[in-house]
């Protein structure tokens, strides 16, 4: 079996969040994260983002308080629009 | 309590009320997908034309706010697929051409190992509020080409399946995930130096 460079196993671990691995691909990684400490850290970091995003989405009030509603502008833009539709 | 949420029918057709209500809470949850205050308001007013031509569907089961949201998240994925298959941008049935994968290649070395060690970040229920977090996410996101940081926002943002997107987007799922590695390579790259670089301590 060809050994994985640091570059591959990132490519590897980025795919695990999106699709099943190969047993051969889950195999390769984890060997090369047990050699690689760097690897082992870029593993859970992607995992650390991944995590605080999740949050977001499933309890986004925090981020939405800290975001300002629709412009007085927009409103008035879209109440337009919105009254020109009724109308026809 | 029900009544005020809009589930009553004889509120259905006042488009003025939704916009007071919900107006607000739409616009911030495109905001959140989108980071971007015009591709937001869009998002927003077309959720609600299209709730003001379809409210006979409206079954009332719901909260009036729940089936806008819906609404919402269809039209923000419309959005999302204009701009990601924008011509003059970067064609994305060619991944080779994403900017030559500069972020890749800054990160490893010819032999493929990475440049600078990875530093270990901590437990991100302890290291890193949420609020924090979503500002420098923000920053970073504007630092990636622009459909890159749509694409990660539908996957990780919005949780949507890679199949959905691929299909939605119309791009082939090997794409998919060599962009969504680059976003993520490059997402943590940027929190190196603007999280950690910043120094835990301050703010």
């Amino acid at each position: 079996m060809k050994m994985l460079t640091c570059k591959d196993a990132s490519q590897i671990m980025s795919q695990s969040f999106d699709r099943r691995l190969s047993l051969m691909e889950k195999v390769g990684l984890r060997f090369h994260i047990l050699i690689c400490k760097s690897c082992d850290t870029a593993y859970r970091q992607l995992d650390f983002l991944n995590s605080l995003c999740k949050r977001i989405a499933a309890k986004p009030d925090d981020v939405h308080a800290m975001l300002p509603g629709l412009s007085a502008e927009a409103q008035e833009r879209i109440l337009k629009e919105l009254r020109q539709k009724q109308d026809e | 309590m029900s009544a005020d949420h809009g589930s009553n029918k004889s509120k259905l057709n006042n488009p003025e009320e939704w916009l007071t209500l919900h107006g607000d809470y739409l616009f911030r949850f495109a905001m959140v997908k989108l980071r971007d205050e015009h591709l937001a308001e869009d998002a927003v007013q077309e959720t609600l034309l299209a709730a003001l031509q379809g409210h006979q569907n409206f079954s009332g089961n719901s909260a009036l706010r729940t089936w806008l949201v819906g609404i919402l998240k269809h039209k923000i994925v419309d959005i999302i697929r204009k701009k990601v298959r924008e011509p003059t941008l970067v064609n994305v049935d060619e991944p080779m051409e994403w900017g030559d994968d500069v972020v890749t290649e800054a990160l490893f070395d010819n032999t493929g190992h990475w440049v600078t060690p990875c530093q270990d970040w901590g437990d991100p229920d302890k290291v890193l509020e949420q609020k924090r977090f979503w500002k420098i996410l923000t920053e970073c996101l504007k630092r990636l080409p622009p459909q890159l940081a749509l694409l990660y926002s539908l996957r990780e943002i919005s949780g949507m399946e890679t199949e959905d997107i691929c299909k939605d987007l119309n791009i082939s799922s090997t794409n998919s995930w060599v962009m969504l590695h680059r976003a993520r390579l490059g997402l943590k790259q940027c929190f190196e130096l603007h999280w950690l670089g910043e120094g835990q301590a301050g703010a």
